[in-house]
């Protein structure tokens, strides 16, 4: 056994020690087909168009060429690991995995391989305990910090009460659904309203049930976890039961373009949560149309820049070049490693003057990283679609999560987790 | 010439019924075996095992289950997504339950478990046949999803539904969680798929298998030379879920780590299942192993050509993997309906004849 | 009356007009299972690709743009003209009618003949290629489908039901859409019905459908008969995919809904169109009615497995389904 291990090592070894040294690598496991791909093809080109930019405009970080290997994994958990597999030698800096089952995936794996993970506004939300989850990062929020936001937001319109108020979670019956129900239960105990969750099934092109059950009960506010064509479903459904648009609210991955379109002017109202601006009226996009587009160099058909999903990739991407840039600073190595990249990101710290900087002034909330917090301060901000102008808007400033509440799941969370795979929690 | 089985007599029972009575056939058999177990091990990397070796082994298995149900015993079954889970499911509950037993006895009882919950599936096929009966297996498919997701019980209520798989040893060397090195778990799921593939060899050359395919072949007239039809399907059932549940626990803990059941076990790993024992070939267990690589490895074949050395979008190369598969699937029905199995009984054919074709 | 039965009601109206669009699915897999023995497990994605053909027509979308500004580098995405949404749905059926056509002769001509079991699985490789050639077609987008179909509550029903069973109960809803869809269910089914009775190819095709041999041999071409089924079945699938893109906008889901389709099949027997219709009822209400009265119980989302299971049970104790004729067997 232990010759075929040294074999094996050293085989291993080698071809580990082969990886071409000259970019940063950013792979982007992006999913353009599958069932989710309207999502994905946004985010996607969101993503690639920024280090393009970068590369273009800038000569890459910090001297060094970006580049975006990108690989498809139709939202599958099986292609998210080849995926993974196939980029990594290729020196890569961090992960954004893009789908709840492949973070679950990566979460363990990025640990054994020193990788950082990126997963912004979805995955694992206890994982912004960095004390057990070294390598995963979910700055600037997660799901528990939106389900409370959106709370927070009903509680604004309702001057700070909620007694006695019906909320309805509706929500994709899976891992990523019910994401949310820990903490909407501790809410709903805290501010005394009734909370009540109606599943949807994938794909959910049917929720006539749902919605029936919805009209029956007539809750005050819902709150909407869906993705993919539950969301285009779900937006028309409302506007057919005669819902009050204005308090439905859906979570980030259920408020883009796609979702509300098809329902045309009925659509207008609905509401969801964000953690960064809508629209193309920053300086960052007269770049891109010069650098990029003029050039010929957009990812994809080019035609999503300025979406909401477009937008987020392009706010990710943004993040993972800041820590970039960070840890050449840090280090003083213009060609980092994935460990650089790690201890760049845990101790990240957005300012104003950042996006400033980067031609995205105030897009998204000013936040810091460090060890015994991956997930940044939880601030999040409620956007509103106008179905007249056919845009997105933010309505309120990004306003803070009901700290005390979510931070005392995420420790009871991540602590059974470490308990469950012997890892000791520390920061050293 | 190059195929031969001149020369070879049998002077006693055993050497007539033995498993591969041509000696050429036993030759490449051991050959492949010393390949796998000696030669492999040495070279693989993660890349290798977790895209392409392991996923092509576990797929194996379930395709041989699937092809005991469906291509000896003719009950075609589109549940196998759903028995996959149970053998993932029971294998968790069993990991967390008894952390201290090893975990090849986790796999085979979350084998056993999956042959229980299977023969309980498969008492309608007493009832209805045919197509019916594929689509009363979605049943099964649906409901074992929905399950799994509903019960908290099953995920050791955990927040999102997810299981991970916790870290185990064999020999000293971790075989699941995220440490467990390539070769380990290449090996690991090699071991069981040789174990599989003998017991499923074994088994449809001796009775129980003529049972299952007296019922295959007419199911009236097997009920009068006397085989009992509910004792051949339960058992074609029980015996095919055990199969498939041992992929499914090893789908879970080697391969994947974490699971959600409608994520991972949806109706389309039915359906991928499906194909690979009607492309590989029904009835045959080369067919079965054959099948599992072609659609294993030919979307990473298609995805390197085309994005890797074509350079094209990574989006149109999926589309035009669709295309490709889909257009492989229609001409290899055409051409060979009987499966890659029927091509390699034409080739073993053609190779004993020449170069001399008469 | 109270409000609580009075809701049950109303789950079953909605119920059977969810019904009558799973039965539009399920017809389409029935005639081309009575005329050709195939189950055409290809019928969701025909479904999306008819909705996408359509979209894509209206809008006046190049077909295959993507591939071509991707090999060439060329910009082309629209031909700048919109087409009037009558013509489009037009030549979406031209476009049906050549694919019935194409799949007749480059794939089942060669198939005749064959297990049941490997014709399935050919229709599955059909529905992968189909999905494949759709979005390499028309893109992988969502797309909005806009042919004007009205959509959202009915406020006339609701206002005249309302007064039925107190404060509680807030008169039926019922769907401007689902009774759009169920009014043109009812026109195809008629108009089919009437083909097949009333004009020489519905009869020919009849006649395929009880005996290939004896149809053969009175000079029909089974070849015609089979495009034919697969045109038919092409035109079941577009009005399938306008009615469910409707409501979500065409996009890839709209290839699942044939999984809805499935157990009406089981109940209904694959060779009955009164049998699809019923099913799908039957189906439609099981589902809403299960959900309704015993889904809070066990957390909900029941509908997609108990479709299955209410079909199962039924064959159980039926096995030749609602209409099928019984099967006897000897040997």
């Amino acid at each position: 056994m232990t010759t075929k291990k040294l074999m094996t090592a050293s085989v291993v070894a080698l071809m580990a020690a082969t990886p071409v040294m000259a970019d940063l690598v950013f792979p982007s496991l992006s999913y353009r087909t599958g069932p989710f791909a309207a999502g994905g093809i946004a985010f996607a080109d969101g993503y690639a168009d920024y280090f393009t930019l970068l590369n273009e405009r800038d000569g890459g970080i910090g001297g060094v060429m970006a580049s975006v290997p990108e690989c498809e994994t139709a939202y599958n958990a099986e292609k998210g690991v080849e995926c993974y597999e196939a980029t990594k030698a290729e020196g890569a800096l961090v992960y954004q995995p893009l789908a709840t089952s492949i973070t679950y995936q990566l979460i363990p794996k990025v640990e054994v391989d020193g990788i950082p993970l990126h997963t912004m506004g979805y995955g694992r939300t206890s994982a912004k305990n960095g004390e057990v989850f070294r390598h995963t990062f979910n700055y600037p929020v997660n799901y528990w910090d939106g389900a409370s936001a959106g709370v927070n937001h009903f509680l604004d319109l309702n001057d700070g009460s909620l007694e006695g108020r019906k909320i309805t979670l509706l929500h994709f019956n899976g891992a990523y659904g019910k994401e949310p129900i820990p903490t909407l239960e501790a809410l709903s105990e805290k501010h005394g309203f009734e909370l009540s969750t109606i599943a949807i099934d994938y794909p959910g092109q049917e929720q006539k049930s749902q919605w029936l059950q919805i009209r029956r009960e007539r809750p005050d506010y819902i709150l909407f976890w869906g993705w993919g064509v539950m969301n285009q479903v779900a937006v028309q459904e409302a506007a057919n039961i005669g819902y009050p648009m204005e308090n439905f609210m859906g979570i980030w991955w259920s408020g883009s373009e796609n979702d509300v379109l098809p329902a045309g002017a009925a659509a207008d109202g609905y509401k969801a949560l964000a953690f960064h601006e809508m629209g193309s009226d920053f300086p960052v996009f007269d770049d891109i149309q010069t650098y990029v587009v003029d050039a010929g160099k957009a990812a994809g058909a080019g035609d999503q820049i300025g979406s909401v999903l477009y937008n987020r990739g392009l706010y990710a991407a943004f993040l993972a070049a800041e820590a970039a840039a960070d840890a050449q600073e840090a280090t003083g190595e213009p060609e980092i490693t994935a460990a650089m990249m790690r201890d760049a990101m845990e101790s990240l710290e957005i300012t104003a003057q950042d996006m400033e900087d980067a031609g995205i002034p105030g897009f998204g909330p000013v936040f810091s990283v460090t060890c015994q917090n991956h997930g940044g301060d939880g601030l999040a901000s409620v956007a509103q679609w106008d179905a007249t102008a056919q845009e997105w808007s933010l309505i309120s400033d990004f306003f803070p999560s009901d700290g005390e509440v979510v931070n005392a799941l995420i420790k009871a969370d991540s602590e059974a987790f470490a308990a469950e795979n012997d890892i000791t929690p520390s920061c050293d | 010439m190059l195929y031969r089985e001149a020369g070879d007599f049998k002077t006693s029972y055993p050497d007539d019924s033995q498993t591969f009575p041509i000696a050429f056939d036993r030759w490449r058999y051991w050959a492949v075996l010393a390949i796998a177990f000696l030669v492999i091990p040495f070279v693989i990397n993660d890349y290798w095992a977790s895209s392409l070796m392991v996923p092509f082994l576990i797929y194996a298995i379930a395709a041989i289950g699937l092809n005991i149900l469906t291509g000896y015993c003719g009950q075609v079954s589109l549940g196998t997504g759903g028995f996959m889970a149970v053998g993932a499911y029971a294998c968790y509950k069993l990991m967390t339950a008894f952390p201290d037993v090893n975990i090849v006895f986790h796999v085979l009882l979350a084998g056993g478990i999956t042959a229980a919950v299977g023969a309980a599936f498969g008492l309608p096929s007493l009832r209805i046949k045919g197509f019916y009966l594929a689509v009363a297996t979605l049943a099964a498919q649906f409901f074992l999803v929905w399950l799994f997701n509903k019960v908290a019980w099953f995920y050791n209520y955990s927040a999102s539904g997810q299981i991970n798989a916790p870290e185990r040893f064999i020999f000293g060397t971790a075989v699941t969680g995220p440490s467990a090195p390539a070769w380990a778990q290449y090996l690991v799921c090699l071991v069981f798929v040789t174990f599989c593939a003998v017991l499923a060899r074994n088994l449809t050359r001796g009775s129980l298998g003529r049972s299952w395919m007296a019922i295959r072949d007419m199911d009236i007239a097997a009920e009068i030379i006397g085989v009992n039809p509910l004792k051949a399907k339960l058992t074609a059932f029980a015996v095919s879920s055990f199969f498939i549940g041992i992929s499914g626990a090893l789908f879970f803990a080697v391969y994947l780590g974490a699971v959600e059941a409608g994520d991972s076990f949806g109706i389309t790993k039915s359906f991928l299942v499906l194909f690979m024992v009607i492309l590989g070939g029904l009835g045959s267990i080369f067919g079965s192993f054959a099948g599992a690589a072609f659609l294993v490895i030919l979307p990473v074949f298609l995805k390197i050509i085309g994005v890797d050395v074509l350079g094209w979008p990574t989006e149109m190369v999926a589309h035009l993997q669709l295309v490709i598969v889909g257009a492989l699937i229609m001409f290899f029905l055409i051409k060979e309906p009987h499966g890659l199995a029927q091509l390699w009984r034409l080739a073993k054919e053609k190779l004993r004849l020449w170069p001399f074709p008469y | 009356m109270s409000a609580d039965f009075l809701y049950g009601i109303e789950v079953i109206i909605n119920g059977l007009m969810a019904g009558v669009l799973y039965a539009l699915v399920a017809l389409g897999f029935v005639l081309i299972f009575k005329a050709s023995g195939i189950f055409n497990y290809a019928q969701g994605v025909m479904a999306l690709f008819a909705a996408l053909t359509l979209v894509g027509v209206m809008e006046g979308q190049v077909p295959f743009s993507h591939v071509i500004n991707a090999v060439f580098g060329t910009e082309i995405h629209h031909f700048g003209w919109e087409v009037p949404a009558l013509l489009a749905i037009f030549v979406t059926l031209l476009v049906m009618i050549l694919f019935a056509w194409l799949v007749q002769q480059l794939v089942f001509r060669h198939l005749v003949g064959q297990e049941p079991i490997i014709l399935f699985m050919a229709t599955i490789g059909l529905a992968y290629f189909l999905e494949g050639v759709g979005d390499l077609m028309w893109g992988s987008e969502i797309k909005t489908l806009a042919l004007g179909l009205p959509q959202g509550g009915s406020l006339v029903v609701e206002d005249w039901t309302a007064g039925l069973g107190g404060d509680d109960f807030y008169g039926f809803f019922i769907d401007k859409l689902d009774m759009v869809a169920t009014l043109v269910a009812i026109v195809l089914v008629a108009g089919l019905i009437g083909f097949a009775q009333y004009t020489k190819q519905g009869r020919a095709m009849r006649a395929v459908a009880d005996d290939h041999q004896a149809a053969l041999s009175v000079g029909i071409s089974l070849n015609f008969i089979w495009v034919l089924v697969w045109s038919l079945a092409g035109l079941v699938a577009l009005v399938a995919g306008v009615m469910w893109g409707a409501k979500s906008g065409v996009q890839f889901s709209l290839s699942l809904i044939a999984l809805k389709a499935l157990p009406v099949l089981m109940l209904g027997g694959f060779t009955s169109i009164p049998g699809a219709i019923v099913g799908g009822l039957i189906i439609g209400v099981g589902e809403k009615l299960f959900e309704y009265m015993i889904g809070p119980m066990v957390g909900g989302a029941t509908e997609n497995w108990f479709a299955y299971v209410l079909a199962l049970l039924f064959l159980v104790f039926r096995p030749q389904g609602l209409f099928g004729e019984k099967i006897i067997e000897r040997v």
